[in-house]
């Protein structure tokens, strides 16, 4: 948060011009850099920025260390690819559920629903629950997710993977409505809803509702005092946090094209953490930062050296960043800019 | 104050009892808060006072008895409720938004002045944009009525303690309570940094807000309070004006101790 004056928030060019013109670069990397390996890793990593956003919400701002997130991710993945390729399933008592495949922006909001339904029934139950418990039920709920995608064939289709999913079909200027199956389509499309998010958030902690969070983490006992709802603010926090990682388990389904049950292995979370923890949490800019880094990275060692060592060289490089930036990149670059104004 | 006499005091404690494992730390406890007044819970360490303000703000359930608030019970309602319905509390141990500074503290606490949720942030709208300005204008004036104005851009953790102490009684004032428990607002501070904190409590109390206050510092307590309230291992001793009170002597031998009770032979 920027400390409440106007004199104490970054000039215009730090807080509009900077990150602007930063979006502005890299909407342009394909025109300049046409190379669909390129733009392959940075979509994939722009996925997983988006993830790191959502859980910053709750790891960040609330504190909440939720281990679990990648659970949302792959609800939305799996609530998008079968909403837009349907499904006909038993559902007991002699009954089917039925659904026609729908278009991918239904999929879209089915994903983003699905996963904030189940954030909001997860932060009900956890919340409960505090500290280590409640670490430990995130863990469960994504294992026992991952536990149904495998083995509800059904609709599923287990470790078969759901294949053939559609593109993502959205207006696109001179082509009118299209699937987007080109790489630099997808690459703007990931682009956009990383900004939408990060500019979500952004509207989000830097409200009333925002600072309420931040003091639930700083000070839960203080907080209540001044009349702070605790288990309201946790809960639509999780909600809104569930419901972006929905957005881009969504966004992977249908770039893919296709997913299996280890859209929810829980490496994954521990990608979506690292990069919170190493670019800074509870800053806005440290999801991205630390999404970078973590996110390119193994697309930069690839090739390089054989992949034993390059899990080696993540690892390594991961806690050397706690261990000498612990509280983030981010939060070390804004000490450095204040002592260098000072 | 309040120009009406209301029938009802303000707050109202019947019969409270409060067991912690096998420990009584409040056995039967009554006395009632009249609006307008400063009224005092005093009593030795390990009295029981902190636990009165514990459970009378909803951080600790009472094993028996009632707690009314403007006439209503207050049973099973959590703190932030009860801060919403008018009684709030400060801390004993001095509690700040630590890593937040002077500034945000004072926005923080000053949240239940505000209305703005999910859709007035998200959306921008003018209404919550017009409130977030009225909130800083707010925290200005709050940091300014406790002496902190110039410490706003500081981190609230790096405050010096009698600082602290003011952050704190203005963080709980924030919401313009009608009940503000303060839980010995004096203790650390200089003879003079005690003046101006009674100055300032009779500010508050002036602009409206009921004092419940559990100090250690008799000489403020006997100067500010209208009643007084006398704990001992968690049962009240002695009730009434701050003169009956001095004179008491249950609370001289209780409380203030032989060396006290010489001194005021000796004065008398
Ligand atoms: N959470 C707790 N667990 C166990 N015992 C407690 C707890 N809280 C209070 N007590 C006990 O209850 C009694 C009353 O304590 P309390 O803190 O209310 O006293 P106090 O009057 O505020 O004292 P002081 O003047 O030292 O602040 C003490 O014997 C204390 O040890
Ligand atoms: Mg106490």
């Amino acid at each position: 948060m920027s400390g409440g004056e106007s004199a104490n928030r970054p000039g215009q060019f730090m807080g509009y011009a900077l990150p602007w013109g930063f979006v502005a670069l890299l909407a342009l990397v394909p025109v300049v850099f046409p190379d669909p390996y390129l733009l392959a890793v940075l979509t994939s990593a722009g996925i997983f920025i988006i993830g790191a956003i959502s859980l910053n919400l709750l790891l960040g701002y609330t504190g909440q260390l939720s281990l679990g997130h990648v659970a949302f991710f792959g609800l939305g993945a799996y609530a998008s690819a079968l909403a837009t390729l349907g499904f006909d399933i038993a559902i007991g008592f002699g009954l089917r559920l039925q659904v026609a495949p729908q278009p991918v922006w239904v999929g879209f909001l089915a994903a983003i629903l699905v996963a904030g339904g189940f954030g909001w029934l997860l932060g009900r139950l956890a919340f409960r629950v505090r500290g280590a418990f409640f670490v430990i039920l995130t863990v469960c709920f994504a294992q026992v997710l991952r536990m149904v995608a495998l083995n509800w064939v059904e609709l599923t289709q287990g470790p078969m993977a759901l294949i053939g999913i559609p593109g993502f079909a959205l207006w696109w200027p001179g082509e009118g409505v299209v699937e987007l199956t080109r790489k630099d389509q997808n690459y703007w499309l990931v682009l956009a809803v990383t900004v939408l998010a990060f500019l979500l958030v952004r509207q989000l902690v830097q409200s009333r509702f925002g600072r309420a969070m931040v003091a639930l983490r700083a000070n839960e006992s203080l907080a209540r005092s001044v009349g702070i709802r605790v288990t309201h603010y946790l809960t639509v926090a999780a909600v809104i946090s569930a419901g972006i990682a929905g957005a881009a388990g969504s966004l992977f389904a249908h770039y893919t094209r296709i997913i299996d049950p280890d859209v929810f292995l829980f490496i994954y979370t521990v990608t979506m953490v690292i990069m919170v923890v190493t670019g800074g949490k509870g800053t806005l800019w440290g999801p991205v930062v630390g999404g970078f880094i973590f996110g390119l990275m193994p697309d930069l060692l690839r090739g390089t050296a054989p992949p034993e060592v390059q899990w080696v060289i993540y690892g390594a490089a991961m806690i050397l960043f706690v261990m000498f930036l612990p509280r983030g990149i981010v939060p070390a670059l804004q000490a450095l800019l204040r002592r260098r104004a000072a | 104050m309040s120009a009406a006499t209301p029938a009802r005091p303000l707050l109202e404690v019947e019969n409270l009892a409060v067991h912690i494992g096998g420990l009584v730390a409040i056995a039967d406890m009554s006395f009632a808060v009249p609006a307008g007044q400063v009224v005092s819970l005093i009593g030795p360490n390990g009295a029981g006072k902190t636990t009165a303000f514990n459970v009378i703000s909803g951080y600790m359930r009472a094993t028996a008895g009632r707690i009314r608030f403007e006439g209503s019970d207050l049973a099973g309602l959590t703190p932030e409720r009860i801060a919403a319905r008018g009684l709030t509390r400060s801390f004993q141990r001095s509690s700040v938004f630590a890593g937040c500074s002077v500034f945000e503290n004072a926005l923080m606490a000053l949240h239940l002045r505000g209305r703005a949720g999910l859709l007035g942030a998200l959306l921008a709208l003018p209404f919550a944009r017009r409130e977030e300005k009225q909130l800083h204008a707010e925290a200005e004036a709050l940091l300014a009525l406790v002496g902190l104005a110039d410490r706003a851009a500081r981190p609230a953790d790096s405050l010096a303690y009698g600082e602290q102490r003011r952050l704190g009684i203005a963080m709980a004032a924030a919401s313009r309570p009608r009940l503000l428990l303060l839980d010995e607002p004096a203790a650390g501070l200089n003879p003079t940094e005690t003046e101006a904190l009674m100055a300032l409590l009779r500010a508050l109390r002036d602009q409206g807000m009921t004092v419940l206050l559990v100090e250690h510092d008799m000489a403020m307590v006997m100067r500010l309070s209208d009643h007084i309230v006398v704990l001992n291992q968690g049962r009240i001793i002695a009730a009434g004006p701050p003169d009956a009170v001095r004179r008491d002597k249950a609370v001289i031998r209780a409380y203030l101790g032989s060396a006290a009770e010489e001194a005021l032979h000796a004065e008398a």
